[in-house]
């Protein structure tokens, strides 16, 4: 049923896995929360290219990650772009979340009182120079607890890139199922991964928040 | 486009049936959690925890390739619906919950003055102002399962995904096949959110809340 020496025979594999599924997350994280400020930053400055963004990202929300992933890996290199699995898959994660990302910035920078852009305009401040000094620092600190739940979730998407074969946790406990008929023990580890450090990560997000409430 | 059809029905399939399923655990789950005498509280607090915090792909495969082992032979139809169900579930749990719990105080106070019994309270007073309240977030979860769908095409069922990639091996016609398969499921998701509107102005017909229809 469970059979610990071959537990502790593949431990080794999958924690070199478990690397490339932190880097991925990060990666992915970086692009999101990137790409989403310059989104809602773009709906802030141009409302008529406001509704452009609005669709795309209604778009990308309402439509499966895993046909996006397929989208960037299949679609680019017709194009003339050509990306390795990793890329591709790392970048359409990154591009999914960012539509999520973007509604927590619109969300935060709508916080913003409008006295504060008033404010700005009295003392003479350029447009850039507000958004920068003046709004950006206080509509970001109260979303950054959101930020850090879309962490999670996107942390708990990277399985999708085993179906471009990108060697990540999951991708490997199917290979290692694939070779020894084993799958109870791979696939049941790769469980206790993501429910370790999800869990981790929400107690992380928790301490974050009462640390921002308190300053 | 008829072979993408016929995956667009399965798709459809598995969320109707996913979503019967997630809607019942989630019942199940929060009442567990709110009254459930200690150990049923902690076991349903086991269950939200697990499929909340590991990745629907992961429950998909574990249900796939590990129950085999315990002797527990599933169609792939069938996992595909447990898995999905009981993730949306565990997320939903948390919704019920929430809903229950932000029905007003006063509501609360008047049952027990009524000298209803819990049951009664439950049924007649609570939960028919909490499932309003529910509606809204439950159209989000649903988006996320029509969404989850895509994953069983990787369990081997030939669903919109599944069909895209074959459709996609054998006419090459890449950007085409995954544009219209893209447009499919955005139709889907649509659906999905003006019929919960419309569920949600239904529910808060008579009541002070939710939209003005």
């Amino acid at each position: 049923m469970w059979d610990w020496t071959f537990t502790f025979e593949i431990l080794p594999v999958l924690a070199r896995a478990a690397i490339m599924t932190v880097e991925a997350t990060a990666l992915g994280f970086v692009i999101a929360a990137t790409l989403g400020l310059v989104l809602a930053s773009i709906r802030l400055a141009f409302p008529a290219a406001g509704v452009v963004v609005t669709v795309l990202v209604e778009l990308i929300r309402s439509t499966p990650l895993l046909i996006q992933i397929f989208f960037l890996y299949f679609v680019l290199p017709k194009a003339g772009f050509v990306l390795d699995a990793f890329t591709a898959g790392v970048a359409a994660i990154g591009i999914h979340y960012a539509a999520y990302c973007s509604e927590v910035y619109r969300a935060g920078f709508e916080n913003v009182p409008r006295g504060q852009w008033e404010a700005s305009i009295a003392l003479n401040l350029s447009p850039w120079n507000t958004f920068k000094d003046i709004i950006l620092p206080q509509a970001l600190p109260p979303v950054v607890p959101a930020l850090g739940n879309y962490l999670i979730a996107l942390f708990k998407e990277t399985p999708l890139l085993s179906a471009i074969a990108v060697l990540e946790l999951m991708q490997t406990a199917k290979n290692i199922g694939s070779e020894t008929f084993r799958y109870t023990e791979p696939v049941t580890l790769v469980g206790v991964f993501f429910l370790v450090m999800s869990l981790v990560s929400a107690g992380m997000v928790r301490m974050l928040e009462s640390w921002l409430q308190r300053r | 486009m008829p072979g993408l059809l016929d995956g667009a029905v399965l798709t459809v399939e598995i969320t109707l049936l996913g979503a019967v399923l997630a809607v019942f655990m989630a019942l199940i789950a929060a009442l567990a959690k709110l009254y459930g005498p200690l150990p049923i509280r902690w076991l349903s607090t086991t269950y939200i925890e697990i499929f909340r915090g590991t990745s629907a792909l992961v429950q998909l495969f574990w249900l796939y390739f590990v129950l085999p082992q315990f002797g527990i032979f599933l169609d792939a139809f069938v996992v595909a619906v447990l898995a999905l169900g009981l993730n949306i579930g565990a997320y939903g749990a948390e919704v019920v919950r929430g809903a229950i719990v932000s029905v007003a105080r006063g509501q609360w106070e008047a049952s027990i003055a009524l000298n209803m019994s819990q049951a009664q309270m439950l049924r007649r007073i609570i939960l028919p102002q909490a499932f309003t309240a529910m509606i809204p977030p439950w159209g989000n979860l649903f988006i996320e399962l029509v969404k989850s769908t895509s994953l069983v095409s990787l369990i081997t069922l030939a669903d919109l995904t599944f069909k895209a990639q074959q459709m996609n091996q054998t006419t090459l016609k890449t950007v085409p096949v995954f544009t219209l398969v893209l447009l499919i499921y955005l139709a889907i998701s649509l659906t999905v959110t003006i019929g919960m509107r419309l569920l949600e102005q239904r529910a808060s017909r008579g009541l002070t809340r939710g939209r003005v229809a």
